[in-house]
């Protein structure tokens, strides 16, 4: 058996760059060869505090991005950092997305999701894919990454449409971002879509997923569990009832397995194994 | 093909293989998946009576000699297993509608003598196949002092106490003990708990603990600071152990530490073990290494002449 290449201790790297994308979401930024897909993740390592798994939006080879939301203690000591302070990775890990060349895409994201799309969507247009990148919101001031995936346009011709859904109209389509998948779906322009991408809330993303199953489209979803390891050894993460791990068998799942796990769009479970409704 | 059904105080399993404590036992549906991928049985995660949170993250990472863990025995406690061993399935041979697909170890742990006791009597309402005493867990000394298991009258009190209610509820339940390798007389240890009404071992639990420190940040990685080792590097001091505890007791012994392939697995049951506990395996071939795990030994025993997995137990010359 080939025991090599097991070496999961975290790397401590300093940080890049941080670039305030929202008084409470930043991005931040690392010279570093992590050699990761669109839709895979990492464990970051903040010293004396914790360890906790992000989704990577930009990863050239060289450089990649982690866009982290401050919405507990964890992230309140990350958002203390500065640039050239320490942190440890662990990672890539997880399936990441998966698609093919030059085909017309449909990407769904809700609030922080616009962040790991967005490397998707540059690495689909890279390979000639034709993608509507839908952001849903809350209100205007939340919609992430919209200057970027603009110079995503711009880069590669009009190939990456941005389109936004806020819940209080402030931008875009005044409601849910699946209300505008199903606009794409019905017109002209979206017969040709072979396949759907959702990142964001449990309940946006099984919305999405049935509208694709409904219209006979393949689905990608990236599903958000509780995680210690990260790679498949604790199984915090497992779901019911098929005991796959969310950090190792996904986080990207097809949308029509996804809607067959008992619990998608049920329940959820804390760090101590309970089941906790969405 | 080999026989590989072996029997484990009583209890029959399919094949030696059983999912150690702590990997992959926080739910039913995954302890179910990892019978599907070929475990003889399995093991839960340690329960406890009340919720415990654990250590922070970072508790686990590897490289290719060894695995370092403080998860810190993290549980929602007896509720929760209320709800895991109603998923998992009734005992096999009763007749429910749905019959767990393989024998389940609970495992549990404590605080203090009393609360054993007191966990002792609800987890029997479970059915488990069998209990695991866990009293070596080095994870949680800043808490508790030095586990149980390192100490030979504090291991035996925890499992005359098990023994006790156990009795007083006419349970036929058989009682292991999880021992810690962390000591210079595990045998010793063993024979105390055996005098103590211990059914059996469960040999051994992580050594150590040990520390990882990151050279720039020098600071320990693990949020505990230390952990338990296990995987590859622990091997040779699983299979002494259990060899001391098997020659020193005679009572059967669920061999666990640093098992990955059928020949290590092997070599466990030579040095006395009946069940091979398998954990760490998990980090390096996935729960798919369960199956791989079982047809090695079965290879091993076709090229060997071996008819029945249960001659090796103990076969050590």
């Amino acid at each position: 058996m080939d025991v090599k290449n097991f070496n999961t201790i975290p790397e401590t790297l300093p940080i890049k760059k941080i670039v305030k994308e929202t008084d409470t979401i930043w991005t931040f930024m690392f010279d570093y060869e992590l050699g990761s897909k669109p839709g895979q993740f990492v464990m970051l390592w903040i010293p004396d505090v914790d360890e906790k798994p992000f989704s990577i939006a930009y990863d050239d080879g060289k450089e990649f991005w982690l866009t982290i939301a401050k919405v507990g203690e964890a992230t309140e000591e990350l958002f203390k950092l500065k640039e050239g302070d320490l942190v440890g990775l662990r990672g890539p890990f997880g399936t990441g997305y998966s698609w093919s060349k030059c085909e017309h895409l449909v990407l769904l994201a809700g609030g922080y999701g616009a962040a790991p799309l967005y490397g998707l969507a540059r690495a689909a247009a890279v390979d000639g894919c034709k993608v509507d990148f839908v952001v849903g919101a809350r209100s205007a001031d939340l919609l992430l990454y919209e200057d970027r995936v603009g110079e995503l346009s711009s880069e590669f011709d009009g190939a990456v449409k941005y389109c936004a859904a806020t819940d209080d109209g402030s931008k875009g389509h005044k409601g849910y971002n699946t209300e505008v998948l199903e606009e794409i779906l019905a017109s002209k322009e979206g017969e040709d879509v072979k396949q759907i991408y959702a990142c964001g809330p449990e309940m946006m993303m099984k919305k999405a997923a049935e509208i694709a199953r409904d219209k006979g489209i393949k689905s990608e979803l990236a599903l958000e569990r509780y995680m210690k390891c990260g790679f498949g050894v604790c199984g915090q993460c497992c779901l019911d009832d098929s005991g796959v791990c969310v950090c190792k068998d996904g986080t990207v799942f097809d949308g029509e397995r996804a809607l067959g796990f008992s619990e998608f769009g049920k329940y959820h479970r804390d760090s101590v194994g309970r089941k906790v409704e969405w | 093909m080999t026989n590989l059904k072996v029997k484990f105080c009583g209890v029959e399993f399919e094949n030696p293989t059983v999912l150690a404590s702590g990997v992959l036992g926080v739910t039913a549906s995954s302890l179910k998946r990892v019978v599907e991928m070929g475990a003889g049985g399995v093991t839960t995660k340690s329960i406890w009576m009340e919720e415990h949170p654990g250590h922070k993250n970072p508790t686990m990472f590897g490289t290719e000699h060894f695995f370092l863990n403080a998860v810190g025995l993290s549980d929602a406690g007896i509720e929760k297993a209320k709800g895991l061993f109603a998923e998992y399935g009734e005992p096999q041979g009763s007749g429910a509608e749905k019959v767990r697909p393989a024998p389940v170890i609970a495992s549990i742990v404590a605080g203090k003598q009393s609360e054993f006791a007191e966990l002792t009597e609800e987890i029997v309402k479970l059915q488990p196949d069998i209990i695991e005493v866990n009293i070596s867990c080095p994870n949680i000394e800043d808490e508790f002092g030095i586990p149980f298991a390192c100490d030979l009258l504090k291991a035996a009190d925890v499992t005359k106490c098990v023994r006790h209610k156990l009795d007083e509820l006419e349970s036929k339940i058989p009682m292991v003990v999880k021992l810690s390798p962390n000591v210079p007389n595990i045998g010793r240890i063993a024979k105390a708990c055996a005098d103590e009404g211990a059914d059996g071992f469960c040999a051994i639990n992580t050594v150590g603990p040990g520390m990882v420190i990151d050279l720039k940040t020098r600071k320990p990685i693990l949020a505990n600071r230390v952990g338990g080792v296990s995987g590859p590097a622990i091997k040779p001091i699983a299979v002494k152990a259990v060899n001391d505890i098997h020659k020193m007791t005679g009572l059967p012994v669920i061999g666990t530490g640093g098992v990955l392939t059928g020949e290590d697995a092997v070599e466990m049951m030579m040095a006395g073990a009946t069940l091979v506990g398998i954990g760490t395996m998990v980090y390096y071939r996935e729960a798919a290494g369960f199956g791989e795990v079982v047809k090695e030994m079965d290879a091993w025993c076709n090229e060997n002449g071996v008819k029945n997995v249960g001659e090796l137990v103990g076969s050590i010359k």
